[in-house]
């Protein structure tokens, strides 16, 4: 049984019990009281399907899948403007981030939103070294939609590019491997067993 | 001996060749005017930034922060960290802050630590290069040290985001927070207290993921500047440079602009009003050239 099926099982109509005990700063769902400063407050407040208020609403609401498979999340920029001015001091800009990476997790993410890729490259890249490959990075951005689709994009970036290179603000060099920790091996085993750690956690509260 | 010393940590886009280089550079001219050592934490990785989150959930981040606080704790001990970049100083502060109210957080990181052979002990502040400025060393003492005031130069205070949100510089407010303005009074330039677009969001990573709805936003950012008579763009922040600065042409040719708006940091506004030169102060970092301040540069 996926993580996904058996979450469902096992917390059935009650999303707001799921999302407390399995998502980051969930528990902090309860308390919102819908005044709307936060979706008021986001920069990208009209790009929402539904705005973090609405999320909340929505989790009391047991609409799981409407939640869960949306974008809305993914349009986070991690402005903590919801944070600062929410009068209950929910951790609004982590529930969210809690909320996206918990949909990937169960393999509900929206598979065409290109943030929830971007999280992914970005994540893959700096576990490669340690450290992020800014050009590499770039690169990966370009050839989001396959070869010819990525020389298009990469020609049409090509000044900007030029440009970085000569402010030494990019360095082709990269290419080859570039910069990074020492430990690998240490960084990449410690993340393994954190992750552990949490995905056991998860099988556990699904059964 | 040097008047202050802390261990630094610069982050990833402030290495050679990577996209802030030039705010590394003139944070080290600065450091040097300034008597401030940086002791770079050894070996330390990426903090994961404000996009990794989608992918790497809670404790794997945490982890990431408390491996360099830890090696901090072990090579540097007793400093202060420093951070120059706000991703890297939010999600290392974010983490020191978290760990010490999660118990049960707290050991499972050190679970983790101990596959990389590390403990973290988490007793280490966790500061901006903001806050050393105002708080360790003060404007009265910045001013002193002015060689070539900044006369003349109308500088837009641009905070960003997170250098200012969740936790800010302390004093300040995170509507309108004010330590650019009296920082460019200090060296002499004219501030623009009134520029609206302070704290206004430039999209961030999403400036990556989704460049049309970030645009529209950069695009008011330096709008915004011209509107308020702005002859450049201050920040202290990294991404928030380089969204405002690097996409103006893609910008003009979606908007009809013709924006040529200078982005620069702090640093480079310090090094250059302490009497050092465009390129100590790595104003050939600039994609649009700060004119006005190399001029008085050299």
């Amino acid at each position: 049984m996926s993580l996904n099926t058996a979450m469902v099982e096992k917390y059935r109509n009650n999303f707001i019990k799921e999302v407390a005990g399995n998502v980051e700063e969930g528990d902090w769902v309860r308390m919102c009281m819908q005044c709307g400063v936060c979706a008021g407050s986001c920069p990208l407040g009209d790009a929402w399907e539904h705005t973090p208020q609405e999320i909340f609403m929505l989790i009391r609401a047991n609409k799981r899948d409407e939640v869960l498979k949306s974008d809305s999340m993914w349009m986070c920029t991690s402005c903590y403007n919801c944070i600062v001015r929410c009068p209950r001091e929910l951790p609004i800009t982590h529930i969210m981030h809690g909320l996206a990476s918990y949909a990937k997790k169960l393999g509900l993410a929206p598979k065409e939103n290109p943030t929830q890729w971007f999280t992914e490259v970005f994540w893959e890249n700096m576990m490669k070294k340690g450290r992020v490959n800014e050009l590499k990075l770039g690169l990966s951005l370009y050839f989001k939609d396959g070869f010819a689709a990525g020389i298009k994009e990469a020609m049409a970036h090509q000044k900007l590019g030029m440009n970085m290179m000569k402010a030494k603000r990019m360095a082709p060099m990269e290419i080859l491997g570039g910069h990074g920790v020492n430990d690998l091996s240490g960084l990449q085993k410690m993340i393994k067993k954190a992750q552990d750690i949490e995905n056991e956690r998860l099988e556990a509260n699904a059964k | 001996m040097a008047k202050h010393e802390y261990s630094y940590y610069p982050g990833c886009s402030s290495q050679t060749g990577a996209s802030s280089s030039n705010l590394m550079r003139s944070v080290d001219t600065m450091c040097e005017e300034l008597d401030v050592k940086l002791n770079e934490i050894p070996d330390w990785n990426c903090c994961s930034a404000s996009i990794g989150y989608g992918k790497g959930s809670v404790l794997p981040r945490m982890s990431l922060s408390a491996r360099n606080i830890a090696l901090s704790e072990e090579h540097n001990p007793d400093q202060d960290i420093v951070a120059t970049c706000a991703a890297c100083w939010l999600s290392t502060k974010e983490a020191s802050e978290r760990l010490h109210e999660d118990e049960d957080m707290f050991k499972d990181v050190n679970t983790a630590l101990a596959e990389a052979n590390l403990k973290l002990n988490n007793k280490t502040p966790i500061r901006h290069m903001a806050e050393v400025l105002i708080e360790d060393i003060g404007f009265d003492a910045l001013k002193e040290g002015v060689k070539k005031p900044l006369e003349g130069i109308k500088i837009a205070g641009y905070v960003g985001c997170q250098t200012n949100r969740p936790f800010g510089i302390a004093g300040e407010s995170f509507e309108n927070p004010m330590y650019l303005d009296h920082l460019v009074d200090a060296l002499g330039g004219d501030s623009l207290p009134t520029y609206e677009k302070k704290v206004q969001c430039c999209g961030g990573a999403l400036a990556f993921s989704e460049p049309e709805k970030s645009q529209e936003m950069i695009h008011g950012i330096i709008e915004a500047a011209y509107d308020n008579g702005a002859d450049m763009i201050v920040t202290p922040c990294p991404l928030c440079q380089a969204n405002v600065e690097i996409y103006q042409d893609e910008i003009n040719a979606k908007f009809g602009s013709k924006f040529e708006m200078p982005v620069v940091y702090y640093s480079q506004l310090i090094s250059v009003a302490y009497g050092r030169n465009s390129k100590d102060a790595a104003l050939d970092g600039q994609l649009v050239k700060a004119k006005k301040l190399e001029d008085i540069a050299g």
